[in-house]
Parts: C-alpha cells; structure tokens; sequence
C-alpha cells in the first residue's frame, strides 16, 4: 500500500505546458546569434569581446543586486543574458569597455532591478541604458566603426565615421552611402546589431516559428515605416529601402519593441503599438535633428503601454458593449 | 488535425477564443467498459453535488435492494440517492469525500446478490411533468462532472425560447475515454436517451458535439440512424476541433449554434441545454428498465495505474478499491485525482467513495507531472491568448492581489470558468487558477457586505 501522507493536493490544472521563462530566454539568444555572427565577421574580434564584456556584466550585475536587496536570484532565468546579448547590440565595437559595463549597470540596476526585476520594468532595459549612454557619451555613440577597415582593430581611436542613417534625409539618399545589398548583409558601420537585416530577420522568423513572439507588432512596426517614408520620399523606393534597412529598424522591431515585460499584452495593443512606433520614427528621422528614431520611438511606446492595453482589453466572452447594446436597443424600439 | 470528411456530420457553426493545446493521453480508448467485482461494502454520501442534501431514508440495520431509495428530500434543487448493492445498512455517519469535506453517508454491507428493488419498473409517462417527475426519481445528474441535478436543467419554462438540445461528447480531457466508450458500445442508448428528451421537452435541434480526435464515435451514431428508422433525422452530429476546452458548455454552445451565452447567464438564456452523453444515455436505458443510477463507467488511467481500465462500478465504492481492481499503483502516485488533469480535484485521501459525477480517476505518476518553478510574471501574454472567455488572467491576478473589487468585477472574473488554459501555458508556472478563484471569493464577499 502506498504511503498516503505522500499524496500531492493542488489546484488544477495538473498538467503544464512545456514553456519555461528559461526556456523562451534561450530561444530569443538563439534568434539573435546570427546577428551576432555578423557583428564579429563586419567589426572582427573587437565585437565580441564588447558582447561578452555586455552579458557578463548584466550577469553579474543581476547577481549582486539581487543579492543587495537580499532577494531571490534570478541569473538563472537568462533574461539578464537576453539584456546583455541586446546592449551590446545597441553599442559601437569600439567603445570603451568601461562605458559597456556601465551601460549593463544602468540597464539591470536602474531600469530593471530598481522597478522590480523581470517583468516589472516599464522601459526595455537595453534600449534605457542605450539612450542614457547616447546622451551621456553622444560623439562615441553616435559614431559607428567603419566596418573592413579595422577588423583587427582593437584601436578605440581607428577611423569611425557616421551611421548611414545620417546619409538619407528627405532630399534623398546622399552620395557615399553603402549600397543596399551593403546594407541587407551588413558591410556597414553602425551599432554592432543592426549592420545586418538578414541576420535579424532569420532570427526573427525563428522566435515566430516558435512562436516566441508574434509577428503582429514587428509587421506593422516595418510597414508602416515603410508606408510612412514611400509618402514622405515622394515614391523614391531607393530612399525608402535604405530607411528600412540601414538603422536600427529590424533590431529595434524584431527583438526590441517585442519585449513582453514592456510591450501590449492584447492583440489590437500591438498592432497600435508598431503604427506608434512606425509613426514616431520616421518623424524622428525625417525631421527630427537625431539621423535615428528607433530606440526613442520604442521607449516612448514603453510608456505608453498601459494606456494601449486599456483601450484593446478584450471583450469577454458573451459580454455585449454598452454602445452596441445600446444601438440594437435602439433599433428595436425603432422597429417596434 | 484535418477535420474529418464524414458524411452527415457537421462543422462547428463558429470558432471559439484561445484554449490550451494539451497532450491527449486517450491510452484506454480501445478497452470497453468492464463490470468491477460488487465491493464487499459501499460508502454512499447523501449530498454528492450542489443543491440540498438529501435525509437518510433509512436506518443502521435496515435491509436494502438494489435500486431501493435511501436518501431524498422535497428541496427542488436535489436529486435522490438509491441503494447501489444489496445489503444491510451498517452505518449513517459523516465521511470524507473527494474535496476534502465531510458529508453524512451510509454505509452499506453487501450481501453479494445485488437483488433488484421491487420499486424498480420502467416509469410511465404520459406528460412532460412525469417525464421530469422520472428524471428526478432516476437520481440523474450531470455525469461529465459538474454533477448538477438533470430535472432541474431540464425544467425550464415553456415560453423560454428553449430550442436546442445538445450533447456533450467532446470529452476534451485528457486521459478520460468513458464518454467514447460510450458513444461506441451503447449509440443506442443514447438515441433512446435523445429521442425522449425531445419528445417530451420538445427541442427542434438536437446536436451531439464530438471532437475530431474520435471518427469511431461518429461512424457507430451514425451506423446506428441509418439501421433505425425511429432515430432518422433525429440528431445532427457536429465535429468539433480536439482542442481543450470544447466540452465546457459555453464552448460547446457557441461552437454548435454559434450562440455565445452571456456572462452571468444560463445556456437556457441562449435557448440551449446541455447535457452529457453518459448522462443521455443513462436516461435511454432508465426510461427503458428503470433501474436508476446506481453506478457509473469511470477511466482509470493517469500512468501510475499499474493497468489502466475503463470501469463500471457501483456508486459509493472506495477509490482505493477501484484503484486496487486496476491492478493497483505501478510507482508512486504524486497526486490523485477525481477527474481529469486539467479541471480534476486533487484528493488528499484515497478512501473516499465514488460520487455520481466522478467520471475519471487519474493517478498521475511523479514523473508525469510537470512542475515549474513559480516565477514572476513576464507578461507574455499566453495566459490572454488561451482564454476561451477573453478574460485577461495576468490582470485579474494583479487585482486580486489588490483586492480591488471594482477592478475584478471590471475585468470580469465572474466569468471565468476555471478551466485551467491559463495556468497550463504560463510559462512561469503561476497559480492562475487559484487566483481566479480568489477574485470570485473576493468579488463575493463585497456582495455579501452589501
């Protein structure tokens, strides 16, 4: 006879889907190794001493604060990885190791850990961190490693130059751009993350195959870029393809406007999330004095959250709206 | 899976929300009921489901018949219970049941002849009042769990716009085969149980809902119409995606008739009753015999059962009999449960007595069950896209943590059925449900006060 004092009580249900917060960690590393691999093949070995510099500080820094605030830890979780793998995407290869590391410390401390660590941050960690060191160090951030010309180059001072973003405007795309094939494989200057679309965009359709996100709010995040700059370009769609791909667009879409902890939750709240977003910047870029939008288009959109999710809760189930009952109310005494 | 191109059965008449895709486990399928030894006694609670409880009938000493009524009362909301062995009264006492609560049972020794009652004739029938009058008297209630007593659901007002009858053989569970079992061994039944029900309360619809994980099921109905002239055109038989929880009834209806029941509403608002296929099945053979309910088939199954069975036994033997008939436990069971996986309870004790709701016994195995560690939440959002009833459970956690009533009752957690998709796929393994049902008890308890 079994031992009956071993039986387990709990409310149901008592079965569990295979989806671990690990588990869904691991896939967003996966989805951005190739943009990884393309960082280090563009900027040599420079890039990933900045990308392990990045994850091992937010690892770390993960650690001690929750330690500090004598908390459960939470390093095994992997979202401070997933942080880490994003700052350093959001980075030059040659920046100073010690601004990396004190772009982790802003990311995990002050925006993550000081709001109450996963899932209670209001803004995208990375892209917080990204914007206070772009504020903080503006001629260093700004400025990308050209790519080919210092694969070797562990020189912080080797020749740096502008992103392609400041080189189209509204009066189109200037002369000593890269090209466009440049831009989609990644032979570009730039943060680390965002010199190669495709790299992105393979890591894209693997989080949607596994459907780790959906791909309702990087589609219309992109389209309406595109809609938006196809109008504001006067139909040049050389300038509009260099919109897409050069920046941070795929980056920002795909992997950062996606965060679950500060993206809507409903459907209808993703969609108006990625027009926002869309919206917000081509703004930025076309007539705002910054060459790029993104990161600042996402954070705004961070904030705006709640509010999106207020207005697209979802009716529940059998429930009629008040307008609609209210109209076929009406129509029946109309009727009647 | 690709819906099933069977000819004369229907497609869902509209798509319902979310839901969980949960691993079907259906291993018993192909095992048809078998008869379980008559126990040496049996254990029958007097309230075995919400209404009254009944009053012992009876008294310790008495000598009972199959089938003889040992409990009743006039309460409307309540059904009786019959002796289901022969035997001598040995006890009235309160006992523990399945959710942990002690009700007053009675204990009867069996004689081991299970002599039939002389009150057992079939009823005679002449109106819709005796028709309800028998289902009462049949002791009926809802056989696919929730237990609640069949003559009260059927007694809905003739001006009420009820116009549909269906038939709940989804059987979304995992693990339970009953139902299948069911519909494959005993069609007949369940068209006689069908054929009466829209006799005497007279539907114009009448559908049986089966999910398309079961094409047998649907090749024996519809063999049995076609050899019967009395059952042409009397169901339409619709397939149902297998996808859990089509057999909660607000699904079911709205996938059958494309009718969504309000919240706070019955399904008799929308002109649909519901009724299990056990349960109509049931009713086909009483109407025939009128041996009321004095046992039920159950699927025992879960991994941990040594050989998994689908079994007839009497009401009120002990689980640990049942258990033990199965060839006992193979490992350790790390939990047991009346039910399924998803929406079973959780017993704490395995000497308590069959109910008439229970329609599965699921012995899951240590290894069988999946436990995440409980993190915070990530706001992925799974939890809103399973919800069959478009609720958002993340939400309703955080305001029932905030006991911030007029926030719950915005968020509508009345109209959670506890069904358990969210629960099942949030990643960081949170305690939706338990939640849920902590808003409800908080939105009660503002009631109360008022």
């Amino acid at each position: 006879m079994i031992d009956m004092k071993k039986l387990t009580v709990s409310a149901s249900p008592h079965q569990k889907s295979a989806d671990t917060t690990t588990g869904i960690m691991l896939d967003v590393i996966i989805a951005l190794a190739p943009a990884g691999i393309a960082a280090v093949l563009v900027f040599g070995l420079r890039a990933l001493a900045v990308i392990l510099v990045s994850v091992a500080s937010c690892v770390l820094a993960e650690f001690l604060s929750r330690k500090a605030m004598k908390k459960e830890n939470t390093i095994s979780d992997l979202s401070a990885v997933v942080t880490g793998l994003l700052l350093a995407y959001n980075l030059p290869s040659n920046l100073p190791f010690w601004e990396v590391v004190l772009g982790a410390v802003i990311a995990i401390v002050v925006i993550k850990q000081m709001f109450g660590g996963i899932g209670q941050n209001f803004i995208n960690p990375a892209l917080g961190a990204r914007v206070i060191l772009m504020s903080a160090f503006p001629s260093r951030m700004s400025a990308g490693a050209f790519a080919g010309l210092n694969k070797s180059g562990w020189d912080v001072d080797a020749l740096t130059g502008a992103t392609p973003m400041g080189l189209v405007g509204l009066d189109g795309v200037k002369e000593g751009a890269p090209t466009l094939s440049e831009l989609f494989f990644g032979n570009v200057s730039g943060c680390m993350g965002e010199v190669s679309a495709a790299a992105l965009l393979i890591g894209g359709i693997y989080l949607m195959v596994r459907r780790v996100i959906s791909p309702i709010l990087p589609v219309t995040y992109i389209a309406t870029v595109a809609i938006f700059c196809t109008f504001a370009q006067g139909f040049d769609m050389y300038a509009v393809a260099y919109e897409l791909l050069g920046g941070g667009l795929f980056l920002g879409a795909i992997f950062m406007a996606t965060d679950y902890t500060t993206s809507p939750i409903t459907k209808k709240g993703k969609l108006i999330a990625g027009i926002f977003c869309g919206v917000v910047t081509c703004v930025i870029r076309l007539w705002g004095s910054l060459p790029e939008g993104v990161s600042f288009s996402i954070i705004l959109m961070n904030v705006f959250v709640p509010y999106f999710e207020d207005w697209t809760a979802p009716t529940p189930f059998g429930m009629i709206k008040e307008k609609k009952a209210k109209k076929s109310k009406e129509k029946e005494e109309a009727k009647a | 899976m690709a819906s099933l191109n069977i000819a004369g059965v229907q497609k869902p008449a509209a798509k319902g929300h979310g839901g969980a895709h949960v691993k079907h486990h259906k291993n018993t399928s192909a095992l048809p009921v078998v008869r379980m030894p008559i126990p040496a006694s049996v254990t029958i609670p007097l309230s075995q489901h919400i209404g009254a409880p009944n009053e012992a009938q009876v008294k310790v000493g008495d000598e009972v018949k199959v089938g003889q009524v040992i409990g009743s009362t006039d309460a409307f909301v309540s059904a009786p219970v019959h002796a289901t062995v022969s035997g001598t009264v040995k006890a009235i006492k309160p006992v523990k049941i399945v959710n942990g609560n002690m009700v007053n049972a009675v204990v009867i020794e069996s004689d081991g002849e299970m002599a039939l009652s002389e009150d057992v004739k079939p009823p005679v029938i002449e109106s819709k009042q005796d028709f309800l009058n028998a289902v009462r008297a049949s002791g009926l209630v809802g056989l696919g769990g929730a237990g609640f007593p069949t003559h009260v659901k059927l007694a809905f007002k003739e001006d009420a716009g009820v116009d549909t009858l269906i038939i709940n053989a989804a059987e979304c569970e995992p693990y339970i085969t009953v139902d299948h079992r069911e519909m494959l061994d005993r069609p007949e039944d369940i068209l006689n149980g069908v054929k009466a029900a829209v006799k005497w309360l007279g539907f114009q619809n009448a559908y049986i809902g089966i999910e398309d994980n079961k094409p047998d099921a649907f090749q024996s109905l519809l063999d049995t119409m076609e050899a019967n002239e009395e059952f042409k055109d009397l169901v339409k038989l619709i397939c149902l995606p297998s996808s859990y929880p089509q057999g909660a009834e607000k699904v079911l209806i709205y996938s059958a008739t494309g009718r969504k029941v309000p919240p706070g509403k019955l399904p008799s608002d929308v002109g649909c009753v519901v009724m299990n296929v056990q349960s109509a099945s049931f009713l086909g053979r009483y109407l025939k015999t009128g041996k009321p309910l004095v046992s039920r088939s159950l699927t025992v199954d879960g991994g941990a059962v040594a050989d998994p069975k689908n079994v007839r036994a009497p009401l009120g033997t002990m689980y640990s009999e049942i258990v033990e008939y199965c060839g006992g436990f193979k490992e350790e069971p790390y939990k047991v449960l009346a039910g399924g996986p998803m929406m079973g309870i959780a017993t704490p004790d395995i000497n308590v007595p069959l109910l008439k709701n229970n329609n599965a016994i699921t012995c899951l195995a240590k290894s069988a069950v999946k436990v995440k560690p409980t993190r915070s939440c990530i706001r992925c959002g799974r939890c809103v896209d399973s919800c069959p009833m478009c609720l958002e459970p993340t939400l309703i956690e955080k305001k029932a943590h905030l006991k911030d009533v007029d926030g719950l009752n915005k968020a509508s957690v009345m109209n959670c059925m506890e069904c358990g998709s969210c629960a099942f796929a949030c990643p960081s393994g949170r305690p939706l449900v338990q939640y849920m049902r902590l808003g409800k008890a908080i939105v009660r308890e503002a009631g109360a006060k008022k």
